[in-house]
């Protein structure tokens, strides 16, 4: 199947880890069509994080290190893309998804003539005739799909491919000279951070969500004792979202963050379809309600028909006496 | 100002879909279609932006005849008229809806291509960024606020970390994140009004569109179903399970 170009992603000049995510798509692939695989990093100030990527087993770690590419802008980047997969001959481009790549990888696609998969949660087959599977309406239909195009570009469902562990030897890392091309039609303003001192929600081991039912930005604080508490990220549901409770990055769901931690305890969310497709990757699903026919206890290994406002505080208890805090 | 905004039609988002025992679909007997959500946020972008700067909204949308009812639908929501290309949905995958789209906005020439981000049937979220390429446009996409200023949309985006301001100068391509807006319901006069609004249908051929697939999808299964678990009656049993039988804590 040739070269698959994984593109690396950066926050603050900082490697994501979910890079790793898809460097284990790629070696799947890669082993079952008898191709093998590169990676590509992109932005300024990065040099560094080829380095960190030289143990995974690629043929190459291209870096395209220029202060044009200091702040992401779809156009440029995908031609840079385009240009370095031309450069290293490859047949494919993959990336974990995130709002970045989601952005990123159609526009690859359409430079490149290449049919594109979203979401891919599985590699089915081999050779010329292996085929994915990408989750749909909302994670209740799971398709088979094949790629007819020559070229081919995958957004990774970081959830469903393992972190890559290192594989030893040095990947030749190499800086490749691309200059960006932004024209005058699109132009970066700011970036406003959330700023917080939790774990990222797509990476946390423990994630603790709230929905509608905590009613209010003091209602939804009742959450934060147990995420100190299991050193939790905190997510919510598109209604809090939608109310201004909570910011649009910590939405789980269909349309938001997919996640799939060791723990995921859920209170005083009914668990819409949408939120569901989410999270039901969850390791131990939680659900605390007070409505014992919400949905969300369909999927739930341990449900507590409760008020959240007097079982958060009694769990908070709880937890404390047997870790001894 | 002329603004063409995507009128897809997708099954019931609250639906629960079951897929056809033989693997080739869904079952859609007693299914209800709605316009896909995040067209609706398009659509409520372009029509109140047109009544703050005057000008057309087109809404376009692509299937067989049955899904003129939901761009009926967009136009009582205040489009001023519809395009339909006629090719069913199956028959597609989001790069050729994208190059048929392409050609729409080349016959069209608007100021502002609107899409919603993804389509909740497909959750494919490609359509967008592939016609921008396509037609070598600044996109921007998963939009919360958008302003319009000095010949450039001003867009506040929802990215992973927070949030991104990016400006584009029109002509632009734009998708629409949940928070931009509230779309309006129609009211009763505004849908009688719809029923006599211009709606045009044209082929893909009429618009010279090779229908080849780059992704086909061969089948259909319904994932595998998580099994509900116990209900605990106290905080303190909750914890105990959690401790010693899931070993999460």
């Amino acid at each position: 199947m040739g070269t698959i170009l994984v593109i690396a992603e950066t926050f603050g000049g900082k490697l994501r880890k979910s890079t790793l995510n898809a460097i284990t798509f790629a070696r799947t692939l890669a082993g079952k069509t008898g191709g093998d695989f590169a990676i590509g990093i992109i932005g300024s100030g990065i040099a560094a994080v080829g380095g960190e990527l030289a143990g995974y087993g690629a043929k190459g770690v291209y870096v395209i290190d220029n202060p044009g590419f200091a702040n992401y802008l779809a156009a440029p980047f995908a031609k840079a893309i385009v240009a370095l997969a031309d450069q290293v001959g490859a047949t494919s481009v993959a990336a974990t998804s995130s709002t970045f790549t989601r952005d990123l990888l159609p526009r690859v696609a359409a430079r490149l003539g290449a049919g594109m998969v979203s979401e891919v949660v599985a590699v089915i087959g081999d050779g010329a005739g292996v085929k994915f599977t990408r989750p749909m309406w909302a994670g209740n239909v799971m398709a088979t799909v094949e790629v007819k195009s020559a070229k081919a570009v995958f957004g990774v469902r970081g959830t469903e491919f393992e972190a890559a562990a290192p594989s030893g030897g040095a990947s030749p890392v190499q800086t490749v000279a691309i200059a960006p091309d932004a024209g005058a039609n699109q132009r970066y303003v700011k970036f406003e951070p959330v700023v917080s001192s939790r774990p990222d929600l797509g990476e946390a081991s423990v994630v603790v969500a709230g929905g509608r039912g905590l009613k209010d930005k003091a209602g939804f604080a009742i959450l934060d004792p147990l995420a100190d508490l299991l050193k939790a990220a905190i997510g919510g549901t598109r209604a809090v979202v939608d109310a201004g409770i909570a910011p649009n990055d910590l939405q789980i769901g269909q349309t938001g963050k997919v996640i799939a931690p060791n723990l995921y305890i859920g209170v005083a969310l009914s668990g819409a379809i949408q939120h569901l497709a989410g999270m039901k990757a969850s390791k131990t699903i939680v659900a605390i309600n007070k409505d014992p026919e919400a949905p969300i206890f369909s999927v739930a290994d341990y449900g507590l028909v409760a008020d959240a406002f007097k079982a958060v505080p009694e769990l908070v208890e709880e937890i404390r006496k047997i870790k001894g805090v | 100002m002329k603004i063409l905004v995507t009128a897809k039609r997708v099954t019931d988002p609250d639906a629960k879909i079951r897929v056809k025992p033989d693997g080739t679909g869904i079952e859609t007997a007693g299914l209800e279609y709605k316009l896909n959500p995040f067209c609706e946020n398009a659509i409520e972008a372009a029509v109140s932006l047109i009544e703050k700067h005057t000008g057309e909204v087109v809404a376009v949308t692509i299937g067989n005849a049955d899904v003129e009812q939901n761009l009926r639908a967009a136009l009582a929501m205040g489009c001023d008229r519809g395009i339909r290309i006629d090719i069913a949905d199956e028959q597609l995958d989001s790069d050729l809806a994208a190059r048929i789209l392409a050609k729409v906005y080349e016959a069209e020439k608007p100021d502002l291509f609107l899409f919603g981000k993804q389509a909740v049937d497909g959750d494919s979220n490609q359509v967008t960024q592939l016609v921008a390429e396509y037609l070598d446009l600044p996109q921007a996409c998963f939009a919360s606020s958008i302003t319009i200023e000095n010949g450039e949309a001003v867009v506040l985006r929802e990215v992973d970390g927070g949030l991104e301001t990016i400006a584009v100068k029109l002509p632009a391509v734009i998708s629409a994140d949940l928070r931009l807006n509230t779309p309006r319901l129609p009211t009763l006069p505004n849908v009688l009004k719809a029923k006599r609004k211009p709606l045009q249908v044209l082929t893909p051929a009429a618009l010279g569109v090779d229908t080849a697939l780059k992704v086909a999808t061969v089948s259909y299964e319904a994932p595998p179903q998580r099994k509900g678990g116990i209900k605990v009656k106290t905080v303190q049993e909750l914890v105990e399970k959690l401790r010693d039988e899931a070993k999460a804590l």
